[in-house]
């Protein structure tokens, strides 16, 4: 009986086996960079990047049609220019980050969408708006494999000069100067992040499963160490139980994922350690010291 | 006697609006100096350039076989994220990263250090509070304990004793004695000018153009304060090029001085 609820749909079908394996290294790269981006108050970056990310999906949709390499390379193209010309212009200029981002990507969808428009296509862009983690094919799944890989790597070789950054940029800059290149290293990994992200759930909800974990270990952890761990677990935890979710009921994949994470959410809202609702309102009794 | 820090006509400023102006002098090494001048005189200004976060509009700063990495800065208001889930330990850590950078591991020897530095400004007991949860003199305890493991030969105080206690202040300087002691450069921005007459051997009163550098005696006098707080006007949006770059670079301009502008003097700081 459990048996069949929780383990029979992996073993039985290898299209929930491809998903689950997309899904938990999906979860694995995103959970990090998630927690780091909430840690530098950067929690809409994601998404704005998957808006500048859409169009260089789908130029390269357009030219060769849906092959994994034109709209990954596209994508990548898409952001990592926009990544690099934001964090270029916050570094020399005035202008702040979300300003300089804000700025980028808006200009890349319009030049993609010009772009569409000129070549007068009607072309059916769901795959690209919301992805299929049911529908991964070897490629894909290699893809998302190693850019999980991939980011877990670079952050382990940035970790300790990215951390400095985020608190204290000012000691950062006068003892080295690598927090610039580990900040850039960081928003190419967004990217990257992304560019997995959306095979699977679509531009539109990959940023879904990089914030909603971050934001559930920001409820349970006062160290970044553990908060990247629980934001990790609870990805793969959604990742599983949304995928089986979809399964039972028959509701698309993406959604479910991100709708279990959702609840995962709300629950450490209310009850988290560390300042979840239900403590603030009953702290209990002061201590002595 | 070798000179640790020497400026050469150094200009410094933010969009190309001079806030030092045509410094010369040298800190000699192991100096114990004050830098001393109204609000807006160039200190933070000052400081900035000497640990290389800003650049000379003219002029230089040289530093001996010393890189700016290698010279340790507190800064008036640290840009740092309170709310930053790191604990104290790992936030005293960072004054290591001279000798371990991005990758090298910390050791017995080094995880000793940071205690020591810890117990040294008297927050034992506090490694694993989250920084969130200290108070204004805790936070800048633990600040003066990352820059004794920074073990810099230079070290630059900006107003570090603003907003902290008697005690802690207290605290705080008898490590600058220390460093004073163990043959250290230390350069400190202080408002407090009863405190530096009782503990700076030197000091230099700024107000955006040196006023006087030397003895602190001889510099603290009341003709030499006046003449600072005169010379610290805000600053002219309008101002005319600086005279020394003019000659160089621009026939001389009559209109400026019809315009009643203050050309102003290019002497050397009184020195004793």
């Amino acid at each position: 009986m459990l048996n069949d609820i929780f383990i029979a749909p992996f073993t039985e079908f290898e299209f929930m086996r491809r998903a689950l394996a997309g899904a938990l290294a999906l979860a694995l790269g995103a959970g990090p960079i998630g927690v780091f981006l909430m840690l530098r108050r950067m929690s809409l970056v994601g998404d704005a990047m998957a808006h500048a990310i859409l169009p260089g999906a789908a130029v390269g949709f357009l030219l060769s049609g849906l092959s994994l390499f034109a709209m990954t390379a596209g994508g990548l193209i898409a952001g990592f220019v926009v990544a690099l010309l934001t964090g270029l212009v916050a570094r020399t200029t005035e202008l702040k980050e979300d300003a300089a981002l804000a700025t980028f990507y808006l200009l890349s969808l319009a030049v993609g969408v010009t772009i569409i428009s000129l070549k007068g296509t009607n072309i059916d862009l769901l795959h690209v708006l919301f992805g299929n983690v049911l529908a991964l094919d070897d490629q894909t799944l290699l893809l998302i494999a190693a850019n999980a890989t991939i980011t877990l790597i670079v952050l382990a070789l940035i970790y300790r000069p990215l951390v400095i950054e985020c608190v204290d940029p000012g000691f950062m800059r006068t003892v080295s100067s690598a927090g610039g290149p580990a900040h850039l290293a960081f928003l190419v990994l967004v990217v990257v992040n992304l560019v997995s992200g959306f095979h699977a759930l679509g531009t539109l909800l990959a940023v879904g499963i990089m914030m909603l974990p971050a934001a559930i270990g920001r409820f349970w952890a006062r160290d970044t160490t553990l908060m990247i761990l629980i934001a990790t677990a609870s990805g793969v935890v959604a990742g599983y139980a949304g995928l089986l979710i979809s399964f039972h009921s028959g509701v698309a994949s993406g959604p479910a994922i991100i709708l279990i994470a959702g609840a995962l959410y709300l629950t450490s809202l209310l009850f988290g350690r560390v300042g979840g609702l239900v403590r603030q309102a009953f702290p209990g009794r002061h201590l002595e010291a | 006697m070798t000179a640790a820090l020497q400026f050469r006509n150094l200009t410094l400023g933010y969009d190309r609006h001079p806030a030092v102006h045509h410094l010369d002098g040298a800190v000699e090494s192991g100096a114990l100096v004050a830098v001393v001048g109204p609000n807006g005189a160039g200190k933070s200004t000052l400081f900035k350039g000497i640990v290389g976060v800003l650049k000379p509009l003219a002029g230089r700063i040289e530093r001996g076989d010393l890189n700016p990495q290698n010279i340790a800065y507190l800064p008036q208001a640290a840009e740092i994220d309170r709310t930053f889930p790191i604990n104290v330990y790992d936030m005293v850590a960072m004054g290591l990263w001279r000798r371990t950078g991005s990758f090298g591991g910390i050791d017995r020897a080094a995880r000793a250090s940071v205690e020591r530095a810890i117990a040294a400004v008297g927050l034992t007991g506090f490694e694993d509070r989250a920084i969130s949860t200290l108070s204004g003199g805790q936070m800048q305890r633990m600040l003066f304990a990352r820059l004794l493991l920074q073990d810099a030969r230079v070290i630059v105080l900006d107003e570090p004793f603003n907003a902290v206690d008697a005690k802690t202040s207290a605290d705080l300087f008898d490590l600058v004695r220390r460093w004073h002691g163990e043959r250290r450069t230390v350069l400190t921005a202080m408002h407090d000018l009863d405190f530096v007459r009782a503990n700076f051997p030197e000091t230099l009163l700024l107000a955006r153009e040196p006023v006087a550098w030397g003895r602190t005696a001889s510099v603290l006098t009341p003709e030499n304060l006046l003449t600072a707080r005169r010379m610290c006007e805000a600053f002219d949006q309008d101002a005319a090029l600086c005279a020394d770059e003019q000659a160089s670079s621009l026939p001389p301009s009559g209109e400026a001085a019809a315009a009643g502008r203050r050309v102003h003097e290019h002497g050397v700081p009184t020195r004793d």
